[in-house]
């Protein structure tokens, strides 16, 4: 096992190379000189090439990328075009606030979708079935931005009960104060998560029951909580995995999310970056995005695997 | 009723809601320490009828009636609390397949321990104890250490010993059996079969067997009796009904089967196929595929007969007289 864990977070080294190297050219390839959003449009020839050279945007691309992957290595994202401040502090601040945001949305969507999924498969066919279907396939449909607008609607405009914007004052804490403006955009987060593990889980334990060895555990007399207890084993490996790949789309993909209801993570950090064409802001928050992503995959393996006895050979 | 009678059905039925009448009226007693095999083709209802014994059928699916007792408890109307208290320490299943029989994620020695822990008050450390006794039971090699293996690090033989030690967990007094050899390589079969024969005799368990395979039911059976549609079409002491059949199904079955009375001859076939379960025929349902059949075999479901004390076939050519078979036996 600590073998395996090895090898596996050896893997992630070139993946996580091809990563970097991908989220550095992306943005040499989309079109637009970044000289043009920090300098006004009359600026002279000089100036430009003076800027340029201060950036480092004359050298040849193969330089850049060299230069640039040794100072994020040491943790030195460089300072941010727009507002000079250190990439790597804004990212901080940030990815904590989207890693609140997103663990909470997967919990609830973890949780809502094992329960919904789990009853939909253990009552196939019936009412709760086609009821939790239903939620799954409203849950993954709808769009998100627009589901969040809707609650604030209700939950701030209308009834006044809920705060609709920020992340509340100064640095966060667990407590009602900070929670109060959590609530929302949790919950429009997890609509979509909490669809896709109800279908996923109500698929596992439909399939789960109708193998033999439920017979052979009925057979051996154990009680409804017992059998429950084994669904649950088997289901685990099979939900975490799909739970562990919707964090990381969390992560990273919660840029409409918190852009309506203007939560200071690294989505509204990635929006701003990209029509400011704030080069070094946007390679930083791509890169430690997609690391997010590498890391919670490489994790959501291990679990499976020391989950699963039978994936623990190779 | 005699307190050694562990299985007691009466006109047993089974009907699936798809409309499958899988098991149509089966009547036995089956007595303590002794063997009893159903033999049958696949889809003759012999799996549904051992499943019956312990209500392992779907519950939602499923449409039981007639009497079944085990042990004086009627499974018919039993709650599912009261079947689960006799699931275990009163009977329990040895499946075909023990692959997907055993749940994956769990280790042997989890299987067997939890079933202990559910049905008898003993400590956890005693349950682990008596799960290694059980593993050494079933002759498993090196028991301590398979007691912490996953089902699939076992081969065949070694896991269907392991669901054999799981079944016996509890020392139930009736040991249900549902193919258990059938998936197995030759050479395991026979030790797997004398193991639970072995086993069956040492623990003085009243055992079902369940088989296709007559030279199967030779090795371990007390008595035999031959399925067909759902009915026990023959029944009798397992000498007798090898070396004399006297429904000519059971008939075709021995002629079709290599086994020792059948050197020199050449195996026959029976034509045609079983029919089907759900629109059974009014008669003897064998009666479309029998050679013997005339008019009176379609127009009402033969009784069964008995033409001497210990064997009964549902034939209208068997002569229940004893005075009738004995000629015929000298003939």
């Amino acid at each position: 096992m600590l073998l395996y864990t090895l090898r596996r977070i050896l893997y992630a080294v070139p993946i996580a190379l091809a990563v970097s190297l991908v989220c550095f050219m992306l943005v040499h390839i989309a079109p637009g000189d970044p000289i043009d959003a920090i300098l006004p449009p009359d600026a002279s020839a000089e100036t430009v090439a003076l800027v340029r050279k201060d950036y480092g945007l004359d050298k040849p691309l193969p330089v850049q990328f060299g230069l640039w992957l040794a100072h994020v290595v040491q943790g030195d994202f460089g300072r941010s075009i727009a507002n000079r401040r250190l990439v790597a502090d804004e990212l901080v601040s940030a990815a904590s606030k989207t890693f609140i945001l997103a663990t909470t949305a997967a919990s609830l969507g973890f949780v809502i979708g094992c329960i919904l999924g789990g009853l939909a498969g253990a009552f196939r066919g019936t009412l709760i079935d086609r009821a939790a279907v239903s939620f799954a396939v409203g849950g993954v449909s709808v769009p998100h931005y627009w589901l969040g607008m809707v609650l604030v609607i209700i939950f701030s405009v209308t009834l006044g009960w809920l705060p609709s914007m920020s992340a509340g004052p100064g640095d966060w804490a667990w407590d009602w104060l900070h929670i109060r403006h959590l609530i929302l955009p949790a919950i429009t987060l997890s609509v979509i998560p909490a669809g896709l593990v109800t279908r996923t889980v109500r698929g596992v334990v439909v399939e789960i029951l109708s193998q033999d060895f439920m017979t052979t555990l009925r057979g051996k007399g154990l009680r409804r909580l017992m059998l429950t207890v084994h669904v649950m084993k088997n289901a685990a490996p099979t939900a975490l995995a799909v739970m562990g790949l919707q964090l990381g789309y969390l992560m990273g993909g919660s840029i409409l999310v918190e852009t309506v209801f203007a939560w200071p993570g690294t989505g509204m950090m990635l929006n701003q970056a990209i029509f400011q064409r704030d080069i070094p802001v946007l390679q930083g928050t791509t890169l430690v995005l997609a690391m997010i992503f590498v890391a919670l995959n490489l994790l959501v393996d291990l679990i499976q695997t020391a989950l699963d006895p039978r994936m623990r050979r190779t | 009723m005699r307190d050694d009678l562990l299985v007691l059905a009466r006109d047993l039925r089974v009907k699936f809601t798809t409309g499958v009448n899988a098991v149509n009226g089966v009547d036995f007693d089956l007595r303590q320490r002794e063997v009893l095999c159903i033999l049958g083709e696949s889809g003759s209802g012999k799996s549904v009828t051992l499943r019956a014994l312990m209500r392992l059928n779907p519950p939602t699916k499923t449409i039981m009636s007639g009497t079944l007792e085990l042990g004086g408890r009627d499974v018919v109307q039993a709650s599912e609390n009261e079947m689960s208290d006799l699931r275990g320490p009163f009977v329990s299943m040895i499946f075909q397949e023990p692959m997907t029989a055993l749940d994956p994620v769990f280790t042997i020695g989890r299987q067997i321990t939890e079933t202990i822990l559910r049905h008898e008050n003993i400590s956890r450390r005693k349950a682990r104890r008596r799960a290694l006794e059980l593993l050494e039971l079933v002759q498993i090699p090196s028991a301590k250490r398979r007691l912490d293996a996953y089902p699939h690090e076992l081969s065949g033989g070694l896991r269907q010993r392991a669901m054999i030690a799981i079944a016996l967990s509890c020392r139930p007094k009736l040991l249900l059996a549902d193919e258990p050899t059938t998936a197995l390589d030759a050479s395991v079969q026979i030790q797997i079969l004398l193991l639970l024969r072995e086993i069956q005799q040492e623990l003085g368990m009243g055992m079902i067997f369940v088989t296709h395979d007559l030279g199967v039911a030779g090795e371990v059976a007390d008595r035999i009796a031959v399925m067909y549609a759902g009915r026990f079409i023959e029944e009798g002491p397992v000498a007798d009904l090898m070396r004399q059949p006297l429904h000519p199904y059971a008939k075709g079955l021995l002629g079709a089967t290599v086994h020792e009375g059948s050197r020199g001859k050449r195996l026959t076939t029976i034509p045609g196929a079983p029919p089907d379960l759900r629109d059974l025929p009014g008669g003897c349902a064998f009666a479309p595929r029998c050679t013997e059949a005339e008019g009176a075999c379609l127009a009402h479901l033969p009784e069964l007969r008995t033409p001497v004390p210990d064997r009964a076939a549902r034939c209208i050519h068997v002569d229940d007289r004893p005075a009738a078979f004995g000629e015929r036996l000298a003939s």
